[in-house]
C-alpha cells in the first residue's frame, strides 16, 4: 500500500518538477553566458527529480513496485517456474531451446571422444603394436554400438509403446490444463491450501514479528499456490514431474545392443585382467573406452524420428502454458527487471537484482523490527538505554590500588566464620564499585558501541597527538626523536595492524580503540605539527615584542594559529577511524555495526546489509556535520588571516 | 636620557650555499629620546636586519646595541614593533588584539578595558572593538597594530615598512597619524620605508643605507616632520627644498642599484 502511494507520489513529483523546470528555463531571463558558474545556482526542483529517480530505480530494480502493485505475482511466477523446472529435462531432448537433438549431440560428443583416444593410442610410444591393434578393435566395437540404437527397425515395440504412452499423457495434460477448473480441486483441498497459504505468509517480509523475537531469514517467495492460476501451474508441474520421470526411466536397449555391449564389456574386462602390472597405459586406455561405452548405454539415444510426436506434444504444452500465463508474462517482463523468480527443486527464489537489492518496504520493515530493543541483532539492540548504577562507573574510574596503599590489613574471617568489615575493606568496596547508589541511563547497543569506539580512539588521539605535534613543530629534538617512530608506523595501512593488535589486546573494545587511537594519532600529530610550523614568524615576533612568555606564545598564538589545521586533521581522522573501525569489526568482535554487517553477510540477509550501510553513512554524515559546525564556530577566520 | 646607542654593530650571515653576507658593517649611531628616525635604502642594505637586531629577534655577530644603557638581549616590551602586514592575531577581535600585551602581563581587566578604548579612540577605531580583525581594511589593520604596540607604553617603537602595503590615500592619512602619535607621546621611533617621500616627510633624521656591506651611506637632519605637525602633508611635498632632497636621494639610491646590477652582470 505504502509502496503504491510512494510510487505515484514520486512519479508525479518527477513529472511536475520536469514541467516546472522547463517552464522556468523558458520564462527565466538567463543573463549568464555558458561557463558562468551562476548558471548552476538554485534548482531545488532538479534535486527532487534526481532523488526521486534514485528512489524510483531502487523501487523498480528491487521489484518493490511489482510487490506493491501485484503482491501475488511472485507466488504465481514461482508456480510457472516450477513448470519450467519440471519440463526442463524433457525439453532438452529436443531442438526447442537447443540447436539439435540431445541424441545427436551425444553421438557427436562420444564420436569425438573415441577419435581422440584413437589418435592417442596410434601415436603412443608406450604401447606395442599388438596392444594398439587390440585397443583400436575395442574402439571400433564401441563405435558400432551407436547404429544399434539409432536404427528405427531395431526399435522394440515395447519401447515404442512406452514412448507413445508418455506422449499420450502429455496430450491429456494439455487438454486438462486448458479446462478452466483444472486441477479439479475439491472443497476440502481448497480449504487446506488456503490455510497453508495463510500460514506461509506473503512475498518478502510481510510478517514483521517473526515470533521468536529475533530476525531470521524469512521465506523469500511463498511456495504454496495462492491463486487459481498459480494452482493450475502447480498441478501441471507435479504431473510433468511424473511424466518426466517415466520417460527417463525408459531405455532404448534392444537385444542386439544388449548382447553387443555385454560382449564388449567382458572382452575389455578379460583383456585388462591379462595385462601385466607394467602395462598400465594400455589398461587405462581400455578403461576409458569402457567408460564411453557405458555413457552410450545410459544416454537417451533414440532413432531420429522416434520422438517426433512427443516433441510436438511438448511444444504444444509450452504454447498452452504461455497462453495460460496471460498478463503474468507482461508483469514478469516489465516489473521484474534484471532477473525473475526461479524454481529449483522444491523451493523458489528471486534471481537477479531483486535478490541483492532489497525492497525499500522490506528494508524499512526490517529496520523497524531491528530498532526494537527487544529484537535488535544477535540479542543486542541497535541503540537503547540501560540503567547502570553509578557505583559501577566510580569503580571503573577509581583504580583499585587506592585501597592497597592504605595502611592496615584487609579483614580476615574469624574462628566463627564471620567477616568483620574494616576501613580498608570499605575503601576496597568503593574503588571496586561494590555498592549501590542510584541508577543512571547509559546508552548501549551496536550503534553506540561503534560510535564510542571511534569517539574514544579519536579523543585519545587528539589528547596525545596535538600536544606532541605542536612540540614536534617547535622543537628540533622532539621532531627528530619522534619522527622515525611515527613515519615507521604511519604508512602501514591501519588494517595491517589490526590482526596483531586484536590478538594482543583482545577482540573487545580495548583492541579496537587502540587501533583507532593509532590511526588518529598520526593524523593529529602531522596536522598539529604542520599548524605549529606554519605560524607566521611576524606573529610570533609581535607576540614576543608584546611581552608574551614562551608558554603564553604557545597558548595564545601558536595554538590558535594551528587550530584550523588541527580541526581539518580531526575531520580526516574521523573518516579514517570510521573506515578502519568497520573493517576491524569485520575481523573480530561481538558488537558493532561492522559486526552486524559481517554476520548478515554470512546469512545472505541483504536487507540487514543495506541497513548497516545506511546506518554507517548516516553516522559518518553526523560526525562530519558536527565537525563542520564546530569548525565554522571556532575558526571563522580560517583562510582570511 | 634614554638613548639608543649602537657601537660597531656587525652582522654576518651564512647563506645555505656557504657564502657569507655582510649584512651590517660597523654600524655606529646614537638616537636620542623622542627622535624620529627613518631608514631608507635599496633592497638588501640591511634595514630589516638592523630593526630585527634592535627588536632583539636576532643577535649581532659583533658589537653592542644598548637602549637606556642596557644591552639589548632578546625581545622586550620596552621596544614595540609594528610590521608591514600588521601581523594581527586574526582569531582575536580588535579590542582583544590591542589588549594582548596587557593581558599577557595579567593586568586588571577593568582598567585595561578603559585603556583599550582610549587607544582605539586615538587611532580612530572607536566602536570597532568587537570587530574581527579579518574584516578590517589594510589601513585599519595597521591602526590596530599601532594601538596594540602603543598600549604597552614602549620606549622605542620600531616600524618595518608599516605603510608599504597601503593605497596612496590611506597612506597619507596614516602618515599624519604617525606624526600625531609621535608628537603626542614623544616616543622614539625608527621607521623603515621604501618610499623616499615617506622617509623625508616623517623623518626628523634620515639614514640612507647602502648595501654590500650594509652601512649608513648618508645622514640627514630634516625639518619636514616638524612642519608636518602643523601643515598639510601635501603642502610640504610642494616645498622646493623637499623636492630637491627627494631628487638627491633618488639619484643616490638609483646609483647604488645600478652598481649592484653592474656587479651581478
Amino acid at each position: 500500500m505504502l509502496t503504491q502511494i510512494l510510487t505515484f507520489l514520486i512519479f508525479f513529483a518527477v513529472i511536475g518538477c520536469i514541467l516546472y523546470g522547463r517552464r522556468l528555463i523558458k520564462t527565466e531571463k538567463v543573463d549568464a553566458v555558458f561557463g558562468n558558474p551562476e548558471r548552476a545556482l538554485g534548482g531545488t526542483h532538479w534535486v527532487i527529480v534526481g532523488s526521486s529517480f534514485l528512489l524510483l530505480i531502487w523501487l523498480y530494480y528491487s521489484w518493490d513496485i511489482a510487490k506493491g502493485f501485484y503482491p501475488k505475482s511472485a507466488n504465481e511466477l514461482c508456480q510457472v517456474a516450477k513448470v519450467n523446472d519440471s519440463l526442463l529435462g524433457l525439453k532438452y531432448q529436443f531442438p526447442i531451446e537447443e540447436r539439435e537433438f540431445k541424441s545427436t549431440s551425444q553421438i557427436k560428443k562420444e564420436n569425438k571422444n573415441l577419435k581422440i583416444i584413437q589418435n592417442e593410442i596410434q601415436n603412443s610410444k608406450e604401447l606395442d603394436r599388438e596392444q594398439k591393434i587390440e585397443l583400436i578393435n575395442f574402439i571400433n566395437k564401441t563405435n558400432q554400438l551407436i547404429p544399434l540404437l539409432t536404427n528405427e527397425d531395431l526399435l522394440e515395440n515395447e519401447t515404442k509403446q512406452k514412448i507413445s504412452d508418455v506422449t499420450g499423457k502429455i496430450n491429456l495434460l494439455i487438454e486438462n490444463f486448458q479446462k478452466p477448473d483444472y486441477p479439479f480441486e475439491t472443497e476440502q483441498e481448497l480449504n487446506e491450501r488456503l490455510k497453508a497459504v495463510n500460514e506461509e505468509g506473503g512475498w518478502g517480509i510481510t510478517k514483521v514479528d517473526a515470533g521468536s523475537g529475533s530476525i531470521e531469514n524469512t521465506l523469500e517467495v511463498p511456495l504454496v499456490p495462492a491463486t487459481d492460476r498459480g494452482l493450475k501451474f502447480h498441478a501441471a508441474a507435479q504431473e510433468l514431474n511424473l511424466i518426466s520421470d517415466e520417460f527417463f526411466k525408459l531405455r532404448n536397449h534392444n537385444p542386439q545392443f544388449k548382447n553387443k555391449i555385454k560382449e564388449l564389456k567382458n572382452e575389455i574386462k578379460s583383456y585388462r585382467k591379462d595385462l601385466n602390472d607394467n602395462e598400465e597405459v594400455a589398461s587405462n586406455y581400455a578403461k576409458n573406452i569402457v567408460k564411453i561405452a557405458r555413457r552410450i548405454e545410459f544416454a537417451s539415444i533414440y532413432p531420429p524420428k522416434a520422438l517426433d510426436k512427443m516433441q510436438a506434444a511438448i511444444i504444444k504444452f509450452e504454447n498452452a502454458q504461455k497462453n495460460a500465463q496471460g498478463g503474468l508474462r507482461f508483469i514478469d517482463i516489465l516489473l521484474f527487471p534484471a532477473g525473475t523468480i526461479i524454481a529449483s527443486g522444491p523451493s523458489c527464489s528471486e534471481q537477479g537484482s531483486g535478490r541483492w537489492l532489497p525492497k525499500p518496504s522490506d528494508t524499512f520493515k526490517k529496520f523497524i523490527l531491528m530498532s526494537k530493543p527487544s529484537v535488535g541483532y544477535k540479542d543486542i539492540p541497535l541503540l537503547w538505554i540501560q540503567m547502570v548504577d553509578i557505583s559501577k562507573m566510580i569503580g571503573f574510574i577509581l583504580p583499585d590500588w587506592i585501597a592497597d596503599i592504605l595502611p592496615g590489613e584487609y579483614p580476615v574471617h574469624t574462628k566463627d566464620g564471620i567477616v568483620k568489615q574494616n576501613f580498608k575493606g570499605g575503601v576496597l568496596k568503593i574503588v571496586t564499585g561494590d555498592f549501590n547508589l542510584f541508577k543512571v541511563p547509559v546508552p548501549y547497543g551496536h550503534i553506540w558501541d561503534s560510535f564510542l569506539r571511534v569517539f574514544l580512539g579519536l579523543i585519545f588521539g587528539i589528547l596525545i597527538g596535538v600536544p606532541l605535534g605542536l612540540f614536534m613543530g617547535l622543537n628540533r629534538f622532539a621532531k627528530g626523536f619522534f619522527d622515525p617512530l611515527i613515519e615507521l608506523y604511519r604508512p602501514v595501512p591501519p588494517l595491517a595492524w589490526a590482526p596483531l593488535i586484536i590478538s594482543v589486546l583482545g577482540i573487545d573494545n580495548t583492541g579496537k580503540v587502540f587501533l583507532l587511537f593509532m590511526v588518529s594519532l598520526s593524523i593529529m600529530i602531522i596536522s598539529a605539527r604542520a599548524g605549529a610550523s606554519g605560524t607566521q614568524l611576524s606573529k610570533i615576533h609581535a607576540a614576543h615584542s608584546l611581552g608574551a612568555s614562551k608558554k603564553q606564545i604557545l597558548r595564545y598564538v601558536i595554538f590558535p594559529n594551528s587550530l584550523p589545521e588541527i580541526l581539518t586533521g580531526i575531520r580526516v581522522a574521523v573518516g579514517m577511524c570510521w573506515g578502519t573501525l568497520v573493517a576491524a569489526e569485520f575481523l573480530a568482535g561481538t558488537t558493532g555495526i561492522g559486526f552486524v554487517e559481517n554476520v548478515a553477510k554470512k546469512y545472505f540477509q541483504y536487507e540487514v546489509i543495506w541497513i548497516t550501510i545506511f546506518i554507517m553513512g548516516m553516522l559518518g554524515l553526523l560526525f562530519d556535520i558536527t565537525l563542520r559546525k564546530i569548525i565554522a564556530k571556532t575558526i571563522p577566520w580560517r583562510g582570511k588571516g | 636620557m634614554s638613548n639608543l646607542v649602537s657601537k660597531n654593530l656587525n652582522m654576518i650571515f651564512k647563506t645555505p650555499k656557504g657564502e657569507t653576507v655582510h649584512a651590517l658593517k660597523d654600524l655606529n649611531f646614537t638616537l636620542k629620546k623622542g627622535e624620529l628616525l627613518t631608514v631608507l635604502g635599496p633592497s638588501g642594505c640591511g634595514k630589516t636586519t638592523l630593526l630585527n637586531i634592535t627588536a632583539g629577534f636576532i643577535k649581532p655577530t659583533s658589537g653592542v646595541i644598548t637602549l637606556n644603557n642596557k644591552e639589548i638581549d632578546g625581545p622586550g616590551v620596552e621596544r614595540g614593533m609594528v610590521f608591514q602586514q600588521g601581523a594581527l592575531f586574526e582569531w582575536l577581535t580588535v579590542a582583544e588584539n590591542v589588549n594582548f600585551g596587557l593581558r599577557m602581563k595579567k593586568k586588571d581587566p577593568v582598567s585595561t578595558q578603559k585603556k583599550v578604548d582610549e587607544w582605539l579612540d586615538i587611532v580612530g577605531l572607536k566602536g570597532f572593538g568587537n570587530t574581527p580583525t579579518y574584516q578590517l581594511s589594510g589601513g585599519m589593520q595597521q591602526r590596530v597594530a599601532l594601538a596594540r604596540c602603543l598600549i604597552n607604553d614602549p620606549d622605542l617603537i620600531l616600524m618595518d615598512e608599516p605603510l608599504g602595503a597601503l593605497d596612496a590615500l590611506t597612506r597619507e592619512k596614516m602618515q599624519s597619524l604617525v606624526l600625531k602619535i609621535w608628537k603626542e607621546t614623544g616616543k622614539t621611533i625608527i621607521l623603515i620605508t621604501h618610499s623616499v617621500e615617506e622617509a623625508l616627510l616623517l623623518g626628523e633624521r634620515l639614514y640612507v643605507m647602502a648595501p654590500r656591506p650594509g652601512r649608513i651611506h648618508k645622514e640627514y637632519n630634516l625639518p619636514f616632520a616638524l612642519m608636518g605637525l602643523k601643515e598639510d602633508l601635501r603642502e610640504i611635498k610642494k616645498n622646493k627644498e623637499f623636492s630637491q632632497k627627494r631628487e638627491e636621494i633618488l639619484e643616490m639610491i638609483w646609483n647604488m642599484e645600478e652598481e649592484i646590477m653592474g656587479k651581478e652582470n
